[in-house]
């Protein structure tokens, strides 16, 4: 039987089953149809986490041949490997929607697109190296855990490995603090004071508030997104006192205290004009991480295109092997 | 899976991570006696020759964290970093305990000055471009691979042990080292010139590779080390095979190249180095010893 349908019935078609798909919590795969701004979006958000990965070795990586212990070397080294891991699964799965490694990597040289800008703040002692695993990637675990029920299948499933990893270096980050706060006073100071420095912009990574965040809404609709920035940040704020108790460190907030009616801490409200102004471009180490990423790009380009030339001399001796 | 992120921190012991949180004695269940019949402090310098080579040649590697020419260069040469690391620590600590000075594998990384490394001059050297960075790493993994090849039937547990685990590791080093020489020498005639020119770089430094020190032919002599001048054939076949594979010629040696031919001295592992050794110990020694008495 052949059934005359228009384009326009056929796209409505399609997009009743994408709600379908979407409404019965099912995932949406590379094949399917999807609408072009879901693509879009998608593909903004995974690229920006792909290039947050990569760019965030740095901070961290300057530490791995400065480590004070072999055992704290090795794991640091570990971790800096798993993240450049996490930005290779994450471009793959950018790429199934249709976007190019080459192009994307262009587009974060060109400041085209913007990565996490936590990773625009200095990592002037080792203490960094622990305090960025209990923060940072604490607050990357609050907002990443969500996102393995995001709608979108290849997303999903790579961020359920990436964030077992993450909660590992969490662990390791933590465990860090843990034996320099229980180390001498210099090492103790070291800690409070990345602490200071590290708090405000790590609640900065959950975005700006639920008022002010343009995109969230659609995304939550799609369910590309499950929380508000506003929640993840609560939550965030929650599970972190305890933690810092324990560990006897300060955190740099006077307005920090528990509010008994509301079943949450209240917290103070942070600087939301250096967020912008960091991600505008004007944090403290905005040009030195893209000018990192850019040479090492650069540099690489003979490399890489020996390879090709390489691989294309080879496919052309198979050829004629076989002729 | 639960929106608690924390969940998976708590309650479920160490076994399922890959590194744990505890501090385990790397040489835990190994015969860890000196055998009979060997000097515990011979034992302790060839461990700490061996030791030091895995040391420098990883800190060397660790520096292109975030400079490889593609990510998964990037998760590669992490990886050979690792290895090597892992296999530093194994033998420094083996050294702290042989020599009776009960020294860990941190105060032996940390607290010695360059003349009392005894890595092999080839460990030390700057990375200089990829090219020569893999030039350098297969020559290093081609003379590794043969040394723990045969150190694996070592009378020593604990020597044996260590290069049974780093057999496995330095055959991936070596393979990955030979497809980007062949890669870069039959690429295009650029990277095959910067390839020609990484190779003629490190070709002075492989002569001490095969020239041995007085401890490793005493221990040689006792079924315990590697006599290194052994390696040479295998290393040349090896070597041979991979140029031959790339479309590149062996560099010729070159006598009295200024002071690093080096002719039959063992320098490095004399503790005699290059101030390339004095750059590398600056950066991995600053912060302990900045900072005395502190933990990590």
């Amino acid at each position: 039987m052949v059934v005359a349908v228009t384009a326009a019935e056929e796209t409505r078609e399609f997009e009743e089953h994408f709600d379908r798909t979407i409404a019965r919590e099912q995932r949406i795969e590379p094949r399917d149809w999807m609408p072009g701004g879901y693509r879009k979006t998608l593909i903004r958000q995974i690229s920006q986490h792909a290039h947050s990965e990569i760019i965030g070795m740095q901070p961290e990586g300057e530490w791995i041949t400065r480590a004070p212990s072999l055992r704290r070397k090795a794991i640091l080294l570990a971790k800096v490997q798993d993240e450049a891991g996490h930005g290779l699964y994450l471009y793959s799965a950018a790429e199934t929607l249709g976007a190019d490694r080459d192009e994307l990597t262009d587009m974060l040289i060109d400041g085209r697109q913007k990565y996490s800008s936590i990773f625009n703040y200095p990592t002037p002692t080792f203490a960094d190296v622990g305090v960025i695993g209990w923060l940072v990637d604490g607050a990357a675990i609050c907002n990443q855990v969500p996102l393995c029920r995001s709608s979108y299948g290849p997303y999903a499933r790579a961020m359920i490995r990436i964030c077992k990893e993450e909660s590992f270096h969490q662990r390791q980050g933590y465990e860090l603090l843990m034996t320099m706060t229980r180390g001498t006073t210099a090492q103790r100071a070291m800690v409070q004071d990345a602490v200071d420095r590290w708090w405000w912009p790590s609640l900065m990574m959950f975005g700006p508030p639920d008022d002010a965040s343009p995109n969230s809404a659609r995304s939550m609709a799609w369910k590309i997104k499950r929380h508000s920035n506003d929640e993840l940040r609560q939550r965030f704020v929650d599970m972190t006192v305890p933690q810092a108790e324990a560990l006897g460190v300060r955190l740099p907030d006077p307005d920090l205290r528990w509010n008994d009616e509301r079943g949450h801490h209240d917290f103070g409200r942070p600087d939301w004009d250096e967020l912008k102004r960091v991600i505008s471009g004007d944090g403290p180490c905005n040009a030195e991480r893209i000018a990192v990423r850019r040479a090492a790009h650069e540099d690489g380009a003979w490399v890489r295109e020996a390879a090709a030339a390489h691989a294309a001399k080879q496919a052309e001796r198979a050829r004629g092997a076989v002729a | 899976m639960s929106d608690n992120p924390y969940e998976a921190l708590s309650g479920e012991g160490d076994a399922r991570w890959a590194f744990g949180t505890g501090f385990t004695d790397p040489l835990a269940g190994v015969d860890t006696g000196v055998p009979d019949g060997v000097d515990g402090s011979d034992l302790a310098t060839y461990c700490l020759m061996l030791g030091d080579d895995a040391l420098i040649m990883s800190h060397r590697l660790q520096q292109w964290c975030t400079r490889a020419p593609e990510l998964e260069e990037e998760v590669a040469l992490a990886n050979i970093a690792l290895d090597l690391l892992g296999q530093a620590r194994l033998l420094l600590a083996r050294a702290g305990q042989s020599d009776g000075s009960g020294r860990d594998e941190d105060s032996l990384a940390f607290l010695r000055d360059a003349p009392e490394f005894r890595n092999v001059r080839l460990a030390e050297e700057a990375n200089g471009d990829f090219a020569r960075s893999m030039a350098r790493l297969l020559v290093f993994a081609v003379w590794r691979l043969a040394l723990l090849d045969r150190l694996a039937g070592s009378r020593d547990p604990v020597l044996s042990a260590v290069a049974a685990k780093g057999v496995k590791e330095v055959t991936y080093h070596r393979d990955y080292a030979a497809g980007w020489v062949v890669r870069l020498g039959d690429g295009t005639p650029y990277s095959r010139e910067r390839m020609r020119e990484g190779l003629e770089a490190v070709w002075p430094l492989v002569t001490e590779l095969f020239t041995p020190h007085e401890v490793e032919l005493r221990l040689a002599a006792a079924g315990v080390a590697v006599d290194p001048s052994e390696l040479r054939a295998e290393f040349d076949a090896v070597l041979d095979q991979v140029l031959g594979a790339a479309g590149l010629a062996r560099p010729r040696a070159v006598p009295g190249l200024g002071g690093r031919a080096g002719g039959g001295n063992a320098r490095g592992r004399h503790g005699e180095h290059t101030a390339e050794l004095d750059d590398v110990l600056a950066e991995m020694q600053t912060v302990p010893r900045a900072l005395p008495g502190a933990t990590w």
